[in-house]
């Protein structure tokens, strides 16, 4: 264990503080010139450990230079950081320098810090990125002693992460001896956060110090008073519960899981809101600065409460949060807690939070996060290899910074941990796609961005390609975004173009806590006044759920299969399982239960599958191709977070076989080749990897805005060259990263093992009516059905109203519009039946 | 596959879900926007888009020549992306694209990105073309009439049961049509778009392409207005 010199030592005590042993382990650690993860809860005096062994060496030792570099996934708490630094420094006299860089420093400090940097710079990776591009870098970072990388646990296994992996690499290759301390929320796994660290990828190579655990969070559920909702996932029922809580405490989160809810709650909130309580909301599509106003109000206490989503979930110590409510369903252990984790940033006291289900198959979901928490189980997701677009984006950033040779970079890129597998031909064909595009069909050799000289060294052509570089840095990739203003007024924050391309003027919707009506979209922003009439609509983000995670899962469905485990539970709940057990049977914990029953001249398929909806929407598009086969006409389904539910107009029967393994070959090639999960995947990956200029919010269209668009480019990739880097990064990606297909094997496989149990009831089960409630709803993406059908009903109107005459019959124009939702499934030739929904839609382009 | 007819001026025109516009009683064809060589426009400024966007576009295009076998084919303005396209154009597309136009009277109408006669190769380079009642430009002129133009690559939005559809579409009144954009890489405006919606001050119709036909909505009818 480190021991502290005296002028630390004093400067503890003089605070009534003693340094606390993860601090002293990591001074350790240091002293040994050894790398560390700490993993700790928050409030532990986590940054503090990460920082104490370079204040210490600069106290012992002052020398000019940088000597620790801090990266944060946020450019706030780089920020804050440095704020919080510069007091126990100034405290204790010593002569060190403390300074940010970010996205927002001034031009001319960023200047002063490459000729003259401080001791301690905190950045974020893109920042990192940019500084290893400059030319100055080997001389900038070549006395480096320590490299701290704060919420290490949101990095990993992002591309942020992966990008973050490569910087660490060149800078090992920079600095060879600096040490790395990596500093982590509490997690279930902490190995792959070591190897994630490590200099050499390995997880031994990297000591483990775990802080002690705070007192454990007190948690409870509470429910609306009266009916318990069978269906809906907002809470709304719960808002007066929620209101009694935020009067009783101090400051108040109300985290909640999409930004369409967020508005929801927060309407209702102020609804119910006579004392005029100073409630905020705060979500990603609100304009920055409206985002740091809330923040701002909310750290100097002017707030009561704020309605966030996940933009709230990392960052900066708000001081005195006094509770966290949560409300819907928590979808994952790891993510509860770090919510959770946000009320009372000390460790010593216990967070106080309150889960809020909206409906009751949520009750089972947050009795099952409760009992994790309580058993010291969390959940997360295995490492996943490194994007190939991250690593376009930093072999250009390297060629920038010096030239090199390929085998020297392509060493270095392995010592990374998500690039350890990287073969050399995935290397080389993305070495060879940054030069020239790297197409079989060489037509750009004399436009290449990378020359090779004599020895092999790669060069950059001009300093053209620098400046392209940093207009496309960074991981994140926005989808395209309208801003929307006030008429006279000040911009508003950003929706979806799909949202405002769904609107018709005097429409309105409900967006940043008000009541807003469209008036007319300009070439900028989509123009709105305050007001309307008429049910609002709320602007919905496309993947903005996050899905159930596997293990939680597993835990829902062990209490489900238990009774002797339902005591926990509130007593509608119970009554509802018990049922259930009576009508029909309880989903087994392992295996499957499916029920088949008729219902309104159809026949409705219930499979209680619990693999989250992503995975459901997947396997339903599957399940619902090997009907058409089976002349079982499917006519829809939908996917919960539970369970997955199909219509049909015959009664399935063989279950065994719709739910064989094999579904997942060729069936879910063919799906996959079209999917808009792909074409999504491609766009992100070529935006990444510098092949379509980045989306610039801010920046703002011009009136003809013809943009590239990705899916034309993808389907002329796709027909001419199908093996290019690009596709295979596109199907790596989509096939690996989004864990869907992983789970419907799982799940197959625990249906093959432990058997399915198929039901023919005479009516629905009580456990599937929350499914069937929501038929028609979550169907749609955006669940904006009611209004989709009334414009198209009145558009059908209008169309056969003309008085030119088209071709066009009621029927021909109505019947065979294709939709959104259907063009993930290409024709069938000539099958035995069409179903309605199962049709060919061409190619839809956007953008 | 269905073509759409369409009355301008007194004469039958047909709508080809293609995205191309057919006048038979002149076997006359018409086609906006192909936009070839863009790929290697982009490659010219560091970005490496597939160097396959002209073989795409030409071997769409060469399909509907058979099917309509005009006598004539108007290009509507920016058939190449830039003023250099056309000297870009690899050796195999400018074969390919000759012996499409072969024994064809070919126009070339000048448009904003290819302001100048493509490079070797046949046809003739006009502002516009009038021909009978009818007039061809790359740009649409407010108040014109009779009129047959590219240029804005118009798309329209279908709000559909699960959600709204986008599609390349004609936009079309009873005084001028405006064709989708043709080449493989276009993208496009939106027909709400003041700039494109200026050309139509009483609404027009838009006529979405689909595989086997089209699609036609009001664009003044409250979905689309």
């Amino acid at each position: 264990m480190g021991t502290l010199p005296e002028l630390f030592a004093a400067w503890f005590a003089a605070r009534g503080w003693s340094p606390r042993a993860h601090q002293l382990a990591l001074l350790e650690a240091a002293g040994a010139g050894r790398s560390a993860l700490l993993v700790a809860p928050t409030g532990g005096g986590k940054t503090l450990a990460g920082f104490l062994p370079s204040l210490v060496d600069l106290a012992k030792n002052p020398r000019p230079g940088l000597h620790t570099l801090y990266i944060s996934p946020l450019k706030a708490l780089a920020v804050d950081i440095a704020r919080n630094l510069t007091a126990p420094v100034a405290e204790m006299g010593l002569p060190i320098r403390i300074e940010a860089r970010t996205g927002d420093t001034p031009v001319n400090r960023r200047q002063r810090q490459r000729a003259d940097p401080p001791h301690l710079l905190l950045t974020t990776p893109e920042s990192l990125t940019l500084l290893l591009a400059s030319p100055e870098a080997a001389q900038m970072f070549a006395g480096l002693h320590a490299v701290v990388v704060d919420e290490i646990h949101a990095l990993a296994g992002t591309k942020r992460g992966d990008q973050l992996t490569l910087c660490l690499s060149r800078l090992a290759t920079l600095a060879p001896a600096a040490r790395r301390v990596g500093l982590s929320a509490t997690v279930a796994h902490p190995d792959p956060l070591r190897a994630f660290i490590a200099p050499d990828g390995q997880a031994e190579s990297v000591a483990l110090v775990l802080g002690e655990d705070g007192a454990p969070p007190k948690l409870e559920i509470i429910l609306p008073e009266g009916h318990l909702p069978w269906g809906g996932h907002m809470g709304l029922a719960s808002a007066p519960e929620i209101y009694r809580r935020i009067e009783t405490a101090g400051v108040t989160i109300v985290f909640v899981n999409t930004r369409a809810q967020a508005e929801l709650i927060f309407q209702a909130l102020w609804r119910l809101n006579e004392a005029v309580l100073p409630i905020g909301l705060h979500h990603g599509s609100l304009t920055v600065e409206q985002r740091r106003k809330v923040e701002a109000a909310m750290a100097v206490g002017r707030l009561r409460a704020v309605v966030a989503t996940a933009s709230l979930d990392l960052g900066i110590d708000w001081g005195a949060v006094d509770q966290v409510i949560q409300v819907g369903a928590p979808k994952g252990v790891a993510r509860l807690l770090q919510r959770v984790g946000r009320a009372n940033h000390r460790m010593d006291e216990a967070s106080n939070a309150v889960l809020v289900p909206a409906n009751r198959f949520e009750v089972i979901e947050c009795t099952a996060a409760i009992e994790a928490i309580a058993a010291h189980e969390l959940d997360g997701d295995p490492p996943r290899p490194g994007g190939i677009d991250v690593l376009a984006q930093h072999i250009l950033a390297m060629a920038c910074s010096a030239p090199f040779l390929p085998d020297e970079l392509y060493a270095e890129v392995l010592r990374a941990s998500p690039y350890a597998a990287l073969t050399r031909k995935d290397f080389d064909d993305c070495l060879r796609f940054v030069e020239d595009g790297g197409y079989a069909l060489q037509a750009y050799e004399r436009f290449r961005k990378l020359f090779r000289d004599a020895e092999g060294r790669i060069h950059v052509r001009d300093t053209r390609v620098a400046r392209q570089l940093r207009m496309n840095l960074g991981t994140i990739v926005e989808t395209p975004l309208v801003k929307v203003k006030l008429r006279g007024g000040p911009i508003l924050g950003e929706v979806e173009e799909w949202f405002i391309s769904t609107l018709t003027i005097g429409d309105c919707f409900i967006f940043a806590g008000q009541l807003l009506q469209y008036e007319r979209l300009d070439p900028t922003a989509a123009i709105v006044s305050r007001g309307g009439e008429g049910s609002p609509r709320v602007p919905a983000y496309a993947g903005s759920r996050m899905p159930l995670t596997t293990w939680l899962a597993a835990r829902v469905r062990a209490i489900l299969s238990d009774p002797r485990r339902w005591g926990g539970l509130p007593e509608p709940v119970r009554d509802w399982l018990a049922m259930q057990r009576l009508r029909s049977e309880l989903p087994p914990r392992d295996g499957l239960l499916v029920e088949t029953f008729p219902r309104g001249g159809r026949w409705f398929l219930v499979a209680y599958t619990f693999e989250g909806k992503l995975a459901h929407q997947t396997l339903g598009m599957l399940l619902t191709r090997r009907m058409e086969h089976a002349g079982l006409g499917p006519l829809g389904f939908l996917g919960t977070d539970y369970v997955l539910a199909i219509w049909s107009a015959f009664e399935p029967t063989d279950i065994a076989h719709l739910f064989q393994e094999d579904i997942l070959g060729e069936e879910l090639e063919e799906w996959i080749a079209d999917s808009s999960m792909l074409r999504r995947t491609f766009r992100n990956i070529a935006t990444i990897a510098g092949l379509l200029e980045k989306h610039h919010p801010g920046a703002e269209k011009s009136g003809k805005a013809m943009t590239m668009n990705a899916d034309l480019i993808y389907d002329v990739l796709r027909r001419h060259e199908p093996d290019h880097i690009l596709l295979r990064a596109t199907r790596a990606e989509a096939a690996g990263g989004l864990t869907d297909i992983a789970r419907i094997a799982a799940l197959l496989a625990r249906a093959r093992q432990g058997g399915i149990r198929h039901r023919v009831l005479e009516q629905v089960s009580p456990l599937a009516v929350p499914a069937l409630i929501e038929e028609g709803r979550e169907w749609i993406a955006g669940g904006a059905e009611d209004s989709l059908l009334a414009e198209a009903e009145a558009l059908v109107a209008e169309a056969t109203d003309g008085t030119d005459h088209f071709y066009g019959l009621l029927a021909e124009v109505t019947d065979a519009v294709p939709s959104r939702g259907e063009r993930h499934v290409p024709r069938r030739g000539g099958g035995p039946r069409k179903s309605r929904f199962i049709r060919h839609a061409g190619k839809a382009v956007t953008g | 596959m269905i073509a759409a007819p369409l009355h301008l001026a007194g004469e039958r025109l047909a709508l080809d879900p293609a995205g191309v516009l057919a006048w038979p009683a002149q076997r006359l064809l018409a086609v906006a926007d192909l936009h070839l060589e863009k790929g290697s426009a982009a490659a010219t400024r560091g970005r490496f888009l597939p160097p396959y966007d002209t073989r795409e576009t030409l071997s769409r295009l060469a399909p509907l020549l058979r099917r309509w076998s005009p006598q004539v084919l108007v290009f509507l303005g920016d058939s190449f992306h830039d003023r250099d396209g056309s000297s870009r154009l690899a050796a195999a597309e400018r074969g390919m694209l000759a012996a499409m136009l072969a024994g064809i009277r070919v126009i070339w109408a000048l448009g904003n990105h290819d302001p100048v006669a493509p490079h070797d190769l046949p046809g003739e380079a006009v502002e516009e073309l009038s021909l009978g009642p009818l007039v061809f430009r790359h740009i649409a002129r407010l108040g014109a009439n009779a009129e047959i133009s590219g240029h804005f690559h118009p798309k329209a939005t279908m709000p559909t049961r699960a959600g709204g559809v986008t599609r390349p579409c004609f936009l079309a009144d009873g005084r001028r049509v405006v064709l989708p954009a043709f080449g493989a890489f276009c993208g496009g405006l939106d027909v709400r778009d003041p700039a494109l919606a200026a050309h139509f001050p009483r609404g027009g119709r838009a006529f979405l392409l689909g595989r086997d036909r089209l699609y036609s909505f009001p664009t003044r009818a409250p979905a689309l207005a």
